[in-house]
């Protein structure tokens, strides 16, 4: 095929809304809707992989749809942050794909024409989001993100959906409307322009109050971003299928909130304006508390989904932090966190999903001993673990290492402690799952055990004492039952995942030239 | 000064009587003839302030050089015409609510209103509650 | 015949609506109405491009020169409103044979009709005329038949919604006649350009601003202002529902067009806001509506009571708009009339449509909704959508301007509260949401099934055209910024 670079830039967006039209005219034969899915999926990794291509060889690729008010029009524009952003979103929504055929069936959903419907929509949102050319193209996607999510997340009809999506639809909404609609309107009114551009597009001489109290709306108003206390709507919207948790509230739905942040700090305000603004210590401040208080509520929590959401909204707070440091080692590490944190966090939904589909359990402390049950499962569980902790040999390793680089460049010492110790605390809450699982009547070892504070040594005991009383039944299963993974498509669809945090560890390459050709704009 | 606008005087207390009628009494009946008093103020208004000293009616003659205007007599005739409109049609309304309502009194009629209705849905109470509050 | 246009988008309903009586069968006069309205769209269509093309178009009525005869002035303000208008009224007639066969009793259809176009002709006389006494004329040839037509509702509050309607939409009247009559005894004209000349030479007596007193009380009551809103929200909940999707769209709009057309045109906006204190008041007046009224709405269970609060919101919005006074904020103003319109109507409708089906529009009633009646339902949610202000949707392009208006002036608070102000628009429109999609039908409930084709056709029309000039704002950005600059005196 020869396709302008430009007409794929458009196809990116309307191929998987088109999809939704052909997803409805054969929702009946599921094999087919599935068919119709998968080949979007395909159409738009290839269109992605191109324009990345065309990205490498120095084409700018923008193209203008619409001027929608005088001076503001819906355009996309092509730069490394948003190449690097399309690539991970395309490529695990086929991922994603190939998980949910064997979730939903296995779990026997209703409405899943509904399901497959929606996820195209959100996905071409995240295209839209990550082409856009300025804020308000980029503002329209935000929000169509939001609501085309909605009805994914209470895809149970049931009470506790319909106030889970309550909530993630009241914060969702509530910040975009009156922060960062606000902080749109005045940017528009503060710089006459809201058109991305590498260095900001505020005047050398803009009033710095003014500026600063724009980025707290910014900060605020991107409810995506899951920063406390705008982080409720996250935990909330784990009533959804996993799927969905996995796609859309591991990578498309947060990473178009942190991804929008990054967009912002280097784009509209510039990582030079940023480094002098009043408010910018208040909110790395905020985001580093964000990171902590996140680790320790995810310590707390026994629903296996729900400490994984939590653990998201800690490993957020990084990205954000990145971005405000405003220094090249900060917008790298964060722009390689998106996708590296992507690949782990969505390993580990696959697995949490799995158990639910295979072993109908939900609570951690119910996972003793199913290693024997899902060995795959839990090793990928591990590996998925180790790349959020940031240990070799997984891709969560750079990331962590280029954001503590930009903490010790800047002199953020308290940050930098807090990255440490929120480390530390992601090993105490992630690697007893998989501990257990493989070794229900060890208790973990000392030397973890005095790496973890008082809280969680607390709940190592609660969980040891269940165990005693699991040991038992749970024995009892493994004679006569063996082996139980997940169904295989969702099978493949977790080793691939898995395989990519490695990966990313073995080959960084094209990743770090992504991340650092955000701040040269891939020139 | 206080004789020069003795018409506008008139006119205000017309006025004033007209307005309190509407808002204290209860009567349907009684509101449209407090509303009646109200427009008539205005048709005296009018008229009045289209009157000249000594003026005779404009007839086009060399013999007469001082004549009322009579452009607001003109438009309050329309006026009129208006206001017995709107009195006919609030009579209307007042027979209609009378056979739905058997009454003509406003507290009657809301009183009724807040009674949960046979035609209605169940949550009609929560809604004739909302109402009252309205009205209120 | 172009030449007069303006006169013949009065006429041809007001003859019309006679005519109906002859016709008697009530299909034939459907048919008759909906042509009528047609054709005064058309007309509307003309005017405007007309007016957009070579300005102000005055037609002296009988052929009597303009201060002394009755003088009909269309510039681009009320040439956009006629279009507005007329195009509703189009759009609503579609529906209305359908909607009324339950709602209204076969004999009354004839007389419905009649009333209809009255009210119309009301409503564009209004808007037409350049003469002051005439607006007074045609505010209470649409005001009658709108108490009438409320009236007819098959609830029985519907006739104590319509009295006290009546009693309050006559006081409002009378007290524009009074500000009139005090006007024309300190200038001796009624003609509103000669007005706006020979006013500013008396601006400064006690006549003068008794008689801006008047006015403006008695505008801001037919247009619903807080605190004068009491008779809106059971007139509209009552009136059969093609009536209020018709007034819902159109009524309080012609009095915000009065509102600003003696403001600024009349009295000028030096007098009106440097003289008086108008913004202050208005911009107050316009925020505690939107609190008040959305947080009422947020409490009913009567749907349409629900949305007649909305309305009463709404309106806040173009008067802290208009309580601006700039170009930006007229433009908002301008823009959410136009928008309004088509937000409103388009769910109004869809609720005639749910009440054709069910027979009534309580919330409980609303259960397993989307399932039932997928479109209509699709049609509430994005003109709640709409309504919020989300982008892509008209009530974005409207709010954007609203917002772009308050930050030019540096009122951060203002700002704010504009924003939680949608925020209730959120709960209101999502807790129908819910019922609609998340709760199965109650056992005792037959099941309906989705509404006739004859509303689906005009509610899809006004909520592709929601979505349509949400996207493409030329028209509706480009003739509101220019209606504003007149008004203000800038040549755009």
């Amino acid at each position: 095929m020869n396709l302008s670079l430009e007409l794929m830039l458009q196809l990116t967006i309307i191929i998987p809304f088109l999809a939704t039209l052909a997803i409805v005219a054969t929702g009946h034969k599921p094999n087919l809707r599935e068919g119709v899915t998968i080949t979007a999926c395909l159409v738009l990794i290839y269109l992605v992989v191109n324009l990345y291509q065309g990205l490498l060889l120095g084409n700018s690729i923008s193209v203008f749809w619409w001027e929608l008010l005088p001076g503001l029009s819906i355009s996309f524009d092509i730069e490394p942050l948003g190449m690097l952003f399309a690539l991970i979103a395309s490529f695990l929504w086929l991922i994603t794909t190939f998980y949910a055929i064997g979730y939903m069936r296995s779990h026997a959903e209703k409405n899943q024409t509904r399901f497959y419907l929606c996820f195209a929509i959100a996905i071409s949102a995240v295209m839209g989001i990550a082409f856009s050319a300025n804020l308000f193209t980029l503002f329209i996607f935000y929000e169509v993100l939001t609501l085309s999510t909605y009805p994914l997340v209470t895809h149970a009809g049931t009470e506790k959906a319909k106030k889970g999506g309550r909530i993630y639809l009241g914060i969702l909404l509530s910040t975009s409307i009156v922060f960062l609609l606000l902080a749109i309107t005045s940017t528009w009114f503060v710089a006459g322009t809201l058109e991305f551009n590498l260095g900001g597009i505020f005047s050398e001489d803009v009033d710095k109050t003014v500026a600063g109290v724009l980025l707290v709306l910014f900060i605020f108003g991107i409810g995506k971003a899951a920063i406390m206390p705008f982080h409720r709507w996250l935990p909330a919207a784990m009533v959804a299928p996993t799927p969905v948790s996995a796609l859309l509230h591991a990578v498309a739905v947060v990473k178009a909130g942190v991804f929008t942040i990054l967009k912002v700090c280097v784009f509209i305000f510039g990582i030079d304006l940023l480094a002098v603004l009043p408010t910018t210590q208040f909110l790395l401040y905020l985001a580093g508390a964000s990171v902590l208080l996140a680790s320790f509520i995810a310590m707390r929590q026994d629903n296996l989904k729900a400490r994984l959401a939590y653990s998201t909204v800690s490993q957020l707070g990084y990205i954000t932090i990145g971005a405000l440091l405003a220094t090249s080692s900060g917008v790298i590490g964060s722009s390689m966190h998106i996708a590296t944190h992507a690949f782990g966090k969505i390993t580990l939904f696959f697995c949490a999903g799995a158990i639910l589909v295979s072993l109908h359990k939900s609570k951690i402390s119910e996972m003793r001993g199913i290693g024997k049950q899902m060995p795959l499962t839990m090793i990928a569980f591990f590996i998925g673990s180790l790349s959020i902790i940031g240990v070799p040999p997984t891709g969560g390793t750079w990331s962590k290492w280029f954001l503590m680089m930009g903490t010790i460049e800047t002199e953020q010492w308290v940050l930098m402690m807090i990255l440490m110790l929120s480390s530390l605390l992601n090993i105490a809450y992630l690697l007893p799952i998989p501990f257990h699982a493989f070794f229900p009547n060890l208790s973990l070892n000392k030397a973890l055990k005095k790496a973890l504070n008082s809280t969680s040594s607390k709940e190592t005991n609660a969980t040891s004492n269940n165990a005693t009383e699991q040991v038992a039944p749970s024995g009892m299963t493994l004679t006569k039952s063996q082996i139980k993974e997940a169904p295989l498509p969702s099978l493949i669809a977790i080793g691939v995942t898995t395989l990519g945090c490695l990966v990313i560890f073995i080959y960084p390459q094209p990743l770090y030239e992504l991340a650092t050709a955000v701040l040269t704009g891939g020139k | 000064m206080l004789m020069g606008l003795f018409n506008n005087w008139i006119v205000v207390v017309l006025m004033m009587i007209g307005l309190y009628i509407v808002i204290a009494h209860g009567n349907l009946i009684k509101k449209i003839v407090g509303l009646a008093i109200f427009q008539t103020s205005v048709f005296i208004f009018y008229i009045s302030l289209a009157k000249i000293d000594g003026g005779t009616a404009p007839i086009l003659s060399d013999n007469y050089t001082l004549y009322s205007n009579p452009l607001p007599h003109v438009l309050i005739l329309t006026a009129i015409v208006v206001g017995i409109a709107t009195t006919a049609l609030g009579l209307a309304l007042v027979v209609r609510i009378k056979e739905a309502y058997d009454s003509i009194e406003e507290e009657d009629i809301q009183r009724q209103d807040n009674l949960p209705q046979d035609n209605q849905v169940q949550d009609s109470q929560l809604l004739t509650k909302n109402e009252t509050e309205n009205k209120a | 015949m172009i030449a007069h246009l303006p006169v013949l988008q009065v006429i041809v309903p007001l003859m019309a609506a006679p005519i109906c009586l002859l016709l008697k069968r009530a299909q034939l006069v459907w048919l008759f109405s909906l042509i009528t309205s047609g054709l005064a769209f058309l007309i509307s269509i003309l005017l405007l491009q007309q007016v957009m093309a070579t300005g102000v178009i005055s037609y002296e009525l009988g052929g009597w020169q303009a201060p002394w005869g009755i003088e009909y002035r269309i510039d681009k303000l009320n040439a956009f409103l006629l279009l507005i208008i007329s195009a509703i009224s189009t759009i609503v007639l579609f529906a209305a044979q359908t909607s009324i066969e339950k709602e209204i009793p076969k004999s009354k259809h004839t007389l419905f009709y009649v009333l209809y176009l009255l009210s119309l002709t009301g409503m564009l006389g209004i808007v037409a005329t350049g003469d002051a006494f005439n607006v007074f004329v045609f505010l209470e040839i649409s005001s009658l038949s709108a108490y009438a037509l409320i009236a007819l509702g098959k609830d029985r509050r519907a006739l104590w919604a319509a009295y006290q309607y009546l009693i309050m939409g006559t006081i409002g009247a009378t007290f524009i006649l009074i500000g009139i009559g005090l006007m024309y005894q300190m200038t001796g004209t009624l003609n509103m350009v000669d007005l706006s000349q020979r006013l500013p030479e008396v601006a400064q007596t006690r006549t003068v601003f008794a008689a801006f007193g008047f006015v403006i009380v008695g505008v801001c009551l037919k247009l619903a202002l807080f605190p004068l809103h009491l008779w809106l929200p059971n007139s509209y909940a009552y009136a059969p529902s093609i009536v209020t999707a018709f007034f819902a769209a159109t009524a309080t709009k012609v009095a915000v067009y009065l509102l600003i057309r003696f403001t600024f045109s009349v009295f000028g906006v030096s007098f009106s806001f440097t003289t008086i204190p108008l913004q202050t008041l208005f911009m107050a007046l316009g925020l505690v509506g939107i609190f008040v009224a959305s947080t009422a709405a947020i409490y009913q269970k009567n749907i349409k009571l629900l949305f007649a609060y909305s309305s009463i919101a709404q309106i806040g919005y173009m008067i802290v708009g208009f309580s601006m006074a700039t170009v930006t904020g007229l433009t908002a103003t301008l823009l959410h009339m136009f928008n309004h319109a088509l937000m409103k109507s388009a769910i109004f409708l869809a609720l005639a449509a749910i009440v054709y089906r069910l027979g009534n529009v309580q919330l409980s009633s609303f259960h397993g909704l989307g399932r039932q009646m997928p479109l209509t339902m699709a049609a509430i949610v994005i003109g709640g959508l709409s309504l919020i202000g989300v982008p892509l949707t008209v009530g974005f392009v409207s709010k954007w301007y609203l917002l772009m208006a308050i930050i030019e002036q540096g009122w951060w608070p203002v700002a704010v509260l504009i924003l939680l102000g949608s925020l209730l628009a959120v709960i209101y429109v999502w807790r129908i949401v819910e019922v609609a999609y998340f709760k199965e039908p109650l056992a005792n409930q037959t099941p309906v099934k989705e509404a006739p084709l004859f509303f689906l056709i005009p509610i899809w029309i006004l909520i592709i055209a929601n979505i349509y000039f949400g996207i493409d704002t030329r028209l509706s950005v480009q003739v509101a910024q220019s209606a504003a600059m007149t008004l203000f005196g800038v040549t755009p």
